[in-house]
């Protein structure tokens, strides 16, 4: 029987080896791709010495466990138990013995070996592919020890890419608004973590109100709008440095702001006498452009990547709808005509498609329709949500969403969710207190 | 044995049957009691009661309400709008800001708009009985600071509103 399985293998395998293992990320993955993720191997003296610097017992598996997690939430790959994996980490990463991983169904293996080079953090890592009894991939980083999860995002990253054929969204961060209190005082603060919910820290103290923050794509900076000293203007942070400065300060208010793909300017809805327009400011000269110029609401402006096209939402038509225009404010269409109400629109990384949220019937729904608006495509259904964002690859949207409180108006609460583009692999995002009005940040190594 | 689980069966039937229309009847009761709430406090989806209401001198209500998506003042808002317009013809010290609000059931960036919409309207109105546009702002919170934290159409109307609160 056995000589039989392996013979069956050796057939097989000049067939797969044309192609190594692939993840197709176009399509509900019902099947996710067994991996094992060995835990990294690290020598006796490296780990006292990064036991004492980062408070971990083993640093190596950390890494590992980092992975594994990245892994496991996006649907994709389906980690394995380690109680299962029959070879050490250490020899694992010098030539897996491929039999005893494909015994337990793994079709990819990631080893590593984790040192202590002159203080500094070295991490090599490999994937391999078992079934084909190849290496896929090898790959080594040096950095500062407290680098360490990012390293587990990289790896993550290099992984994705390597297996779906598309950029990773790992090493990236979450910046949000974290809300405590009752729902008629709310406190909010801006807040931002590691896209798996390390690292959460407070940026704001809730002394004013502040929401709706998002990321430049090219930088660490954001913009959001603050209630401070009761006036709403648009702000821009620096989150290195702490330094905010209001950039919205125009005798009414300013909100809704986002970046141009470049980063240089901001787009935002200044509402004055009870019309919102839509604006855009150059950051470095600071000359403002009127974009919209219609007695209705015109607000929630996001733009295409190649910065070519707006799409924002209006309610010229008597109902709050999507519209594209060029980016000079020229040939406005609408392009959301099913039944209910749409808002939020933003424009994929991709260029393709068009996040929105959709009210309906008393449900609101969080979609994509292609940026003509055809091809409309429901992907969750609650009682309330909105606000999606995108993963910098243009796979993953994050949103946020709010109960329904009781008779007694109690019980609400706002948590932030995942969901893949496919419809599939739905998730809430672990953050320490409520949470709403998520931004993605783009990939922080490149 | 099958006749007396038979008669054992009906008596049972009869029972839950009973337990049924009493059921029922509560059930009905209680409906008729809670719609008959909700439309006295709201005409359409506009809130007509009371509740939340917080008077800026004697017989000036501070606040009027609106319908869902809309920023239409109706008879009563006017109504009260111009009791607000009489009373600060009166005090011509007082400044004012109108704060435009919206309910939960809509996005957060239109809301906000949608609110500077309503404080607009009822700017405009006290505008056109001779308030000055200098002793008045108008401030959106949009759907940040509801008085009512239901989930519920009644809640929802108290919340769609534009509160006229003293600046000095």
């Amino acid at each position: 029987m056995r000589n039989l399985l392996i013979l069956f293998l050796i057939f097989i395998v000049p067939t797969k080896a044309l192609g190594l293992i692939e993840v197709d990320i176009t399509r509900g993955n019902l099947n996710p791709l067994p991996i094992a993720v060995s835990p990294l191997s690290i020598d006796e003296e490296s780990k006292k010495s990064f036991e004492k610097t980062l408070k971990k017992k083993d640093i190596g598996s950390e890494i590992s466990k980092v992975i594994e997690k990245n892994l496991k939430t996006s649907g994709l790959f389906n980690p394995l138990d380690k109680n299962a994996f029959l070879q050490a980490p250490d020899i694992a990463h010098l030539k897996p013995r491929f039999e005893d991983w494909n015994l337990i169904k793994a079709q990819a293996l990631i080893t590593g070996k984790v040192k202590n080079v002159d203080d500094k953090l070295r991490v090599e890592f490999r994937l391999w592919d078992v079934l084909a009894g190849k290496e896929m991939m090898a790959l080594a980083f040096t950095t500062v020890p407290n680098n360490w999860r990012r390293v587990g995002h990289i790896i993550t990253d290099k992984v994705y890419e390597r297996l779906t054929g598309e950029k990773g969204y790992f090493d990236t961060r979450i910046i949000y608004v974290a809300e405590e209190g009752p729902k008629t005082k709310r406190i909010k603060k801006l807040a931002i973590m590691d896209q798996d919910g390390a690292n959460n820290k407070f940026l704001t103290l809730g002394n004013e109100l502040v929401l709706t923050p998002r990321f430049n794509p090219t930088s660490q900076m954001v913009t959001y709008l603050s209630y401070f000293r009761n006036l709403p203007r648009v702000y821009l942070l620096d989150i290195e440095t702490g330094i905010q400065e209001v950039v919205g300060d125009f005798p009414g208010m300013t909100f809704a702001p986002r970046f141009s793909p470049d980063g240089k300017k901001i787009i935002m809805s200044f509402a004055k006498d009870g019309n919102s327009d839509i604006y855009t400011m150059d950051l470095e000269n600071r000359i403002v452009e009127k974009i919209t110029n219609h007695p209705s609401i015109d607000t929630s402006p996001s733009y295409s990547p190649d910065g070519k096209f707006i799409c924002f939402n209006s309610d010229r038509s008597g109902y709050q709808q999507i519209y594209v225009m060029k980016s000079d404010g020229s040939n406005v269409k609408r392009i959301s005509f099913g039944n209910g109400l749409y808002g939020t629109p933003v424009w994929s990384p991709r260029g393709d498609l068009i996040a929105f949220t959709k009210l309906h019937k008393g449900k609101f729904y969080i979609g994509v329709m292609r940026t003509d608006g055809s091809g409309e495509r429901l992907l969750t259904e609650n009682f309330y949500q909105e606000a999606p964002s995108w993963s910098p690859n243009g796979r993953v949207l994050i949103f946020y969403r709010e109960t329904k409180t009781d008779d007694k108006g109690e019980g609400f609460s706002a948590k932030l969710w995942s969901i893949d583009l496919t419809g599939y692999n739905e998730r809430l995002v672990d953050t320490p207190t409520d949470a709403s009005d998520p931004s993605w940040s783009s990939l922080l190594s490149n | 044995m099958r006749n007396i689980d038979q008669g054992a069966l009906m008596k049972l039937n009869k029972i839950l049957k009973n337990t049924f229309l009493v059921l029922f009847a509560c059930l009905v009761l209680s409906a008729c009691a809670t719609s008959k709430k909700s439309t006295g406090q709201m005409q359409g989806d506009v809130y007509t009661g009371t509740d939340t209401v917080e008077y800026l001198a004697s017989g000036v209500p501070d606040r009027v309400f609106f319908a869902t998506n809309e920023s239409v003042l109706t008879t009563a808002s006017r109504e009260t709008l111009r009791k607000q317009a009489a009373w600060l013809r009166k005090n011509s010290d007082i400044t004012i800001v109108l704060e435009g609000h919206a309910d939960e059931r809509g996005t957060r960036e239109y809301n906000l708009a949608l609110g500077e919409r309503r404080a607009n309207a009822a700017k405009d109105y006290l505008m056109t009985y001779g308030i000055s546009s200098n002793r008045i702002s108008v401030l959106s919170y949009g759907k940040e600071r509801p008085v009512d934290s239901g989930s519920n159409p009644l809640a929802w109307s108290k919340n769609r509103r534009s509160v006229t609160v003293k600046a000095n």
